[in-house]
């Protein structure tokens, strides 16, 4: 055949040491690239990712004046980006890039028939330069930051991300469902293993982020919708009402020197009595609350489910003319140029696993309320006792992997992490306070992993706590004595065994939290098989997603204690300010465009559009016909319009028609010459 | 002759579920048949009807489109979109005469890599199932 276009393709085939070349005949695949039309070079070697292999690329543009490369080799996802710049090293423009995926497609999934592998990677490069041959130079479009980003979520992993953007001079906005920051680890007691006092530690940290100049912090606030790319985000946030105006908002209403102070005296008064969800329902709060002394902004909130509007509460706030019960939701939107989402974590329904009787038995407790009951700053003041009657408890078993580890379906196959640990802490907490309890804890296996985890394990083993290996059958409770017998298998002992406990704590497993589906959607982040949200890559990209600009950081990316989730929060925050100190990113040019000699101005593009990109005017000859407009800065390349139109008028950049028609030809109708 | 027919499968699958599922699959050394050629593009809501109705015309044996979960397409909605019109290819399919089982829209997502692997083994089985295309019967 003989050439009628001036493409001229250059081959390379990567072996990846014995990855691809273990499965696929390379000899054979350069050989047979040689005959593809347009193909004027083809060649191999051991890594094209290496210096060397790069400099192959670069060598030949120039050599053999190429017009298109194309790499088989590992998938487009991996090393893209790498043969686009060697591509323009040799004078190319690197979207005159294509590549063949022979490797996580092929050679791994095709093992063991190296015939019907190369066949298949054959096919993959004829396909490649079929799309080679038509690839066109583009330009990326270049589009300013926004000097902002926004944190969603102030636990300890959303504060610390909040900090160091903000320290790094950038405007933050953090965002909280709850009224106060902190999260979870504020209702924590100890943490391990150095025992650290929870609120000690943290609270140091929810006082700089309230008083920081960069952080904007917005408690008991929503996302309510999300708009835009990185470096332009558009976030509507609903102000949820809190019926209480702070200090600020008081004096923007002209009430001097009124707003809300903390004082409580409104509390007080107030006649509603709920269940504080803070203490895990174990201590009360009014319909207007804080959840406890040292909640970050000290601002009462009102419960507008449970408030009778009695007014009393108005009555008692008196000149401070805090409180306007008729608020109603606020909507507020902020422009950001990256997003952090640190959503954290639930307990599962523990209650689902009917056989440890949380929720039928009262003296059987999660570890967050075991958490509360013995804090010094919980419902207890500190002292634990068992619910069913306020005794001290005498003996107390744990039951770990409550939930976790479990493939029956009524669980949570993965581990959660940081439950053994906290379990170890709790044994130890209560033998120093109440010694002579006796403390059995009903493990699987004991999973110490981090830094001085180990030698904490030791260490509560040496001060007595008994430990039995086996998963817990069932907990049964004597009516009488409200007491708990916990049956399990030892499997060390080989023998069944029961133990008689006055309170048992499960460990529950963690999940995402109830919004995280909603957020995860409204950024465009995808979920991982186990529910939490997926990172661009387990290893290399660990705080980052498939949505460019928006970051993941702690626990809802996956179980993790809290150095890890302070690591990542700290990862995440540096990735989130790079684009911003940059001030411009890089959008990949994939954008629709119109040709306006076959659009007929039909006009169902435009509703097609998820991001209103498109529009109808005027065809610029000035003939008075409508033609479609896209506007680049809003298309983000997904070619919905250009799969619809019914005339073929929208031109997908990079992703063409003729480009796929000469791929399905390759594929189906040969191409050797 | 009839021993020696691989059936010719296209897949045009999408960048941010299914090829980033597949990959996966790769990555966990899933092995599945090698049948399929799979085409990019970053969403399933970029495929024309006509890439499909050109595939079989030159005499796929099969055709596959996988994209994202419905509410979770990297593009808010392009997969929904995408399903609608396959709904119409299949009909297609029907009025032609052609069997519409040649034709299949999956959806896996990127942390799916062992669905990749089960949705390929069946796509080929039920090819297999169903032998040559007779349009490719024709056109030999």
């Amino acid at each position: 055949m003989a050439e009628k276009e001036e493409a001229r393709v250059g081959v390379f085939i990567c072996h990846c040491g014995t990855n691809i070349a273990g499965s696929i005949d390379i000899m054979d695949a350069v050989e047979y690239a040689k005959t593809i039309p347009n193909v004027a070079y083809a060649d191999q070697y051991q890594y094209m990712c290496s210096t060397p292999g790069q400099g192959k690329i670069v060598e030949a543009i120039k050599e053999h004046n190429l017009t298109g490369i194309v790499v088989a080799a590992c998938s487009p996802r991996l090393h893209e980006p790498t043969f686009r710049v060697a591509t323009k090293e040799g004078g190319l423009n690197p979207f005159r890039f294509e590549m063949a995926n022979i490797r996580e497609q092929n050679s791994w999934v095709h093992m063991h028939d190296k015939e019907s592998a190369t066949a298949k990677a054959k096919d993959a490069i004829k396909i490649a330069v079929a799309k080679a041959a038509l690839l066109e130079d583009l330009i990326p479009k270049s589009v300013p930051v926004e000097h902002a980003a926004l944190v969603v979520g102030a636990g300890v992993g959303g504060i610390q991300a909040s900090l160091d953007l903000a320290s790094a001079g950038i405007k933050t906005y953090l965002i909280e469902k709850w009224p106060t920051v902190g999260g979870r680890m504020s209702q924590l007691d100890k943490t391990f293993p150095t025992l650290d006092c929870s609120q000690c530690i943290l609270t140091p940290k929810m006082v700089d982020v309230g008083r920081h100049p960069n952080i904007e912090l917005m408690t008991y606030c929503e996302i309510e919708k999300v708009e835009g790319y990185i470096g332009n985000f558009d976030i509507t946030i609903r102000k949820k009402a809190r019926g209480v105006l702070s200090p600020d908002e008081a004096t923007a209403r002209g009430i001097v020197g009124g707003g809300c102070n903390g004082c409580g005296d409104c509390a007080e008064v107030c006649p509603v009595i709920k269940p504080n969800p803070f203490e895990m329902g174990m201590a009360p709060r009014k319909a207007i609350y804080i959840y406890h002394a040292q909640v970050m902004p000290l601002l009462y909130t009102v419960d507008f489910d449970a408030c009778v509007k009695c007014g009393l509460c108005v009555d008692a706030c008196g000149d401070k003319k805090a409180i306007d019960l008729e608020m109603e939701d606020e909507f507020i939107t902020l422009k950001i140029g990256t997003a952090i989402i640190a959503t954290g974590y639930n307990l599962m329904p523990i209650e689902n696993k009917r056989e440890w009787g949380y929720k039928q038995f009262d003296n059987v407790i999660t570890g967050l309320e075991f958490e509360r009951l013995i804090c010094a700053s919980g419902p207890t003041g500190g002292h634990l006792i068992r619910p069913s009657d306020g005794e001290t408890p005498k003996s107390v078993g744990f039951i770990l992997c409550a939930g976790s580890r479990d493939n029956t379906g009524n669980g949570k196959p993965y581990c959660s992490r940081f439950c053994c640990m906290y379990s170890l802490k709790h044994a130890h907490q209560i033998m120093e306070k109440i010694p002579g309890t006796k403390v059995y804890l009903f493990y699987m296996d004991i999973r110490s992993f981090g830094k001085m985890y180990e030698e904490f394990y030791y260490r509560i083993q040496s001060e007595g706590a008994k430990f039995i290996r086996g998963r817990v059958a069932n907990v049964l409770e004597d009516p009488q004595t409200r007491n708990l017998y916990v049956r399990a298998e030892d499997t060390l002992l080989g023998r069944p065994v029961e133990v008689e406990c006055d309170l048992v704590v499960l460990a529950a497993a963690v999940q995402p939290v109830d919004e995280e589906d909603v957020i995860r959607k409204h950024f465009g982040v995808s979920k991982s098989q186990d529910g939490w949200m997926l990172e661009a890559h387990p290893k290399l990209n660990p705080c980052g997603t498939t949505t460019a600009g928006v970051f993941l950081a702690g626990v809802c990316q996956g179980p993790k204690d809290i150095p890890d989730t302070v690591a990542q929060a700290e990862g995440a925050a540096s990735a989130a300010s790079i684009p911003i100190h940059i001030g411009q990113v890089e959008l990949e040019p994939y954008f629709a465009q119109c040709m306006e000699e076959l659009c007929a101005g039909c006009g169902m593009c435009i509703d097609l559009c998820p991001y209103q990109a498109l529009a109808l005017v005027d065809r610029s000859d000035g003939s008075g016909r409508k033609v479609m407009s896209v506007t680049e800065a809003k298309c983000k390349g997904c070619g919905t319009c250009g799969g619809f139109c019914p005339g073929g008028a929208i031109k997908m950049q990079h992703f063409t028609s003729p480009q796929i028609h000469a791929q399905i030809d390759a594929f189906l109708c040969g191409g050797e010459q | 002759m009839a021993d020696e027919w691989n059936p010719k499968i296209l897949a045009i699958i999408c960048n941010w579920c299914s090829y980033a599922g597949a990959d996966l699959a790769g990555g966990a050394r899933i092995q599945y048949p090698s049948d399929v050629r799979t085409i990019r593009v970053m969403c399933t809501g970029r495929i024309d009807m006509l890439f499909i109705m050109k595939a079989f015309a030159n005499g796929a044996d099969g055709v596959l489109v996988s994209g994202c979960h419905f509410g979770d397409c990297h593009y808010l909605a392009g997969n929904f979109k995408a399903a609608k019109r396959m709904f119409m290819v299949k009909n297609v399919l029907k009025n032609l005469g052609l069997e519409d089982k040649r034709f299949r829209m999956t959806f896996v997502s990127a942390s799916e890599g062992a669905k990749w692997a089960t949705v390929i083994s069946d796509v080929v089985k039920t090819v297999n199932e169903l032998g040559p295309s007779p349009i490719a019967e024709f056109k030999k």
